[in-house]
């Protein structure tokens, strides 16, 4: 059960999308796992052969038991079979949740195709260290960007081309028993919703009843209850932010910014553009937030084992409200090498994974949190950190306000930026800075 | 295009974007953003169901013409062939 993010501490295994037999390639997605805030695609780590399946779906494990037995060219087993059905406390210590405290280095291990549940720390107290993941990097550098759903592999695992599925649909798939494989999707990209679900229900059984019952892998995916789920999800938000109110000593600076120049860029920009292409001010606000980290990167990173250890690059957490309850904070990575239509292109596609409980572990690594509540009405926002990360910018409306300049009083589009940040790892001096280089930035709004 | 028409293509666009909600219960004068709780970036998704069940095509000079659901319907109404 990997890790997917610092308040998980179990998840529920809603399906195998792949059985024994399979050959998986590092990258692929193999199940889907339902955290407290949502469901996520799990990837798998390594090149191999899917050997055994140990979790049943429904089952909820804490972070690090063992899910499946991979036979991979270098024999490296994700966790060991024989400790699979032992509850954790008397599996042994290397078989349960690695200790790792750093997201730095769980990237790392994404990004080298590296398992950390095969790893012993050689850090304090069994730490894995950023050393630890590299000692045990493949050979060969993994290509940068898994591609989950390649049509060429589609023979090998065939439930790859799948459609998505919202969690409300699978919910309702579970409740009436009817298998999402023989459910037609007339959603976006052929996604499966709630109606055809129950369209699907209500239809007569045509296939004979034998092919489904000889299937391997059970075919309705189990899924909590919606109550308890949102139960879950304030308690996972609520303990996550307890520690941080508890552990990270806030300080809170605020700046209101002149946006004239960046809204008339924008709309002069959007003028000709058809609306599938268009940009909001929120892509602006996230990418001169990204940038600035250049000027002070000491607000881009994690506060692990009382240092600070810097970010390997400016992955932006968006956080993302859900529909049904509660937010997520997503990253985009390398924000601050993306285009403003590429960072456009990608905050969208994350927005509609997310609230269709779609993400991938892989996006759970954020080194710096950006909250915009400026379409909820709010002036500002002063958040509270995610541990342990460092710092968390937040944005309110742009709205129209008296402005003075030069002994002159204008009405200007502004914005209030705000940022809360750990006094452990800096200080008001430099977080002052930092916003200013977002000020700076957002005036030359061409050159984001 | 017929008011029905349109009417089902408002409805058709809102569903998409929040789709637990209910249309019936929606005061047409309260404004979107607000009754369906969706960001700008949801507002823009919506205006591209529109376009797309319709043809019409909203700039973004009008967006503060379309505030509400009424205001939505009247402006695909008067810019629909």
């Amino acid at each position: 059960m990997p890790s997917l993010g610092a308040d998980m501490d179990e998840g529920t295994l809603l399906e195998w999308l792949v059985k024994p037999g399979d050959v998986v390639h590092r990258g692929d997605v193999v199940a889907v796992v339902d955290t407290a805030k949502a469901a996520m695609d799990v990837e798998i780590f390594q090149d191999g052969v899917i050997e055994k399946l140990i979790a049943e779906p429904g089952t909820t494990l804490p972070v690090g038991a063992p899910l499946a037995v991979i036979a991979g060219e270098g024999a490296v087993e994700a966790p060991a079979a024989p400790a699979a059905v032992e509850v954790p406390a008397v599996a042994p210590p290397s078989e349960i949740a690695p200790v790792v405290e750093s997201p730095l280095v769980r990237h790392r291990a994404h990004e080298l195709g590296v398992d950390l549940a095969t790893i012993v720390g050689t850090g304090p107290g069994g730490v894995i260290t950023r050393a630890d993941v590299d000692a045990h990097a493949p050979a060969p550098p993994p290509p940068t960007k898994p591609i989950p759903a390649k049509p060429g592999r589609a023979a090998a695992i065939p439930t790859q081309g799948r459609a998505p599925v919202s969690p409300f649909a699978r919910r309702r798939a579970a409740e009436l028993g009817v298998d999402l494989n023989a459910v037609q999707g007339t959603g976006p990209d052929g996604a499966i919703t709630a109606d055809d679900v129950e369209r699907a229900a209500a239809k007569p059984e045509t296939a004979p009843a034998e092919p489904v019952v000889a299937k391997v892998a059970p075919a309705a995916p189990v899924v909590p209850d919606m109550q308890a789920k949102a139960r879950a999800m304030r308690q996972a938000i609520g303990q996550l932010m307890a520690r941080s109110k508890r552990e990270i000593p806030h300080y809170y600076l605020s700046a209101t910014i002149d946006l004239t120049v960046a809204t008339d860029w924008l709309h002069q920009t959007n003028v000709d553009r058809p609306l599938s292409s268009r940009l909001v001010h929120a892509v602006l606000l996230l990418k001169a937030s990204a940038r600035a980290i250049h000027k002070v990167p000491e607000m881009n990173g994690f506060w692990v084992n009382d240092e600070f250890v810097p970010g390997d690059g400016v992955h932006l957490g968006v956080a993302i409200s859900l529909r049904q309850g509660g937010l997520i904070a997503p990253a985009i990575h390398h924000a601050d090498t993306l285009s403003l239509d590429e960072l456009m292109d990608h905050l969208r596609d994350l927005v509609s994974r997310a609230r269709a409980g779609r993400l991938k572990q892989s996006e759970m690594d954020p080194t710096i949190t950006i909250t915009n509540l400026g379409d909820q009405g709010v002036d500002s926002v002063y958040g509270v950190i995610y541990p342990p990360q460092v710092a968390l910018v937040g944005f309110g409306k742009v709205a129209e306000r008296p402005w003075a300049d030069g002994g002159m009083l204008g009405v200007r589009p502004c914005v209030t930026a705000t940022l809360a940040a750990d006094h452990r790892a800096s200080d008001g001096h430099r977080g002052g800075l930092y916003l200013a280089a977002i000020d700076s930035l957002l005036q030359k709004p061409e050159e984001l | 295009m017929t008011t029905t028409q349109i009417d089902d293509a408002v409805r058709h666009a809102i569903g998409a974007i929040a789709p637990e909600a209910d249309l019936s219960t929606i005061d047409p004068d309260e404004r979107l953003r607000d009754a369906l709780d969706i960001d700008s970036l949801d507002f823009v998704r919506l205006l591209e169901q529109l376009q797309n069940l319709t043809g019409v095509t909203v700039p973004e000079s009008d967006y503060a013409k379309i505030a509400t659901l009424r205001e939505l319907t009247t402006y695909v109404e008067a810019h629909a062939g």
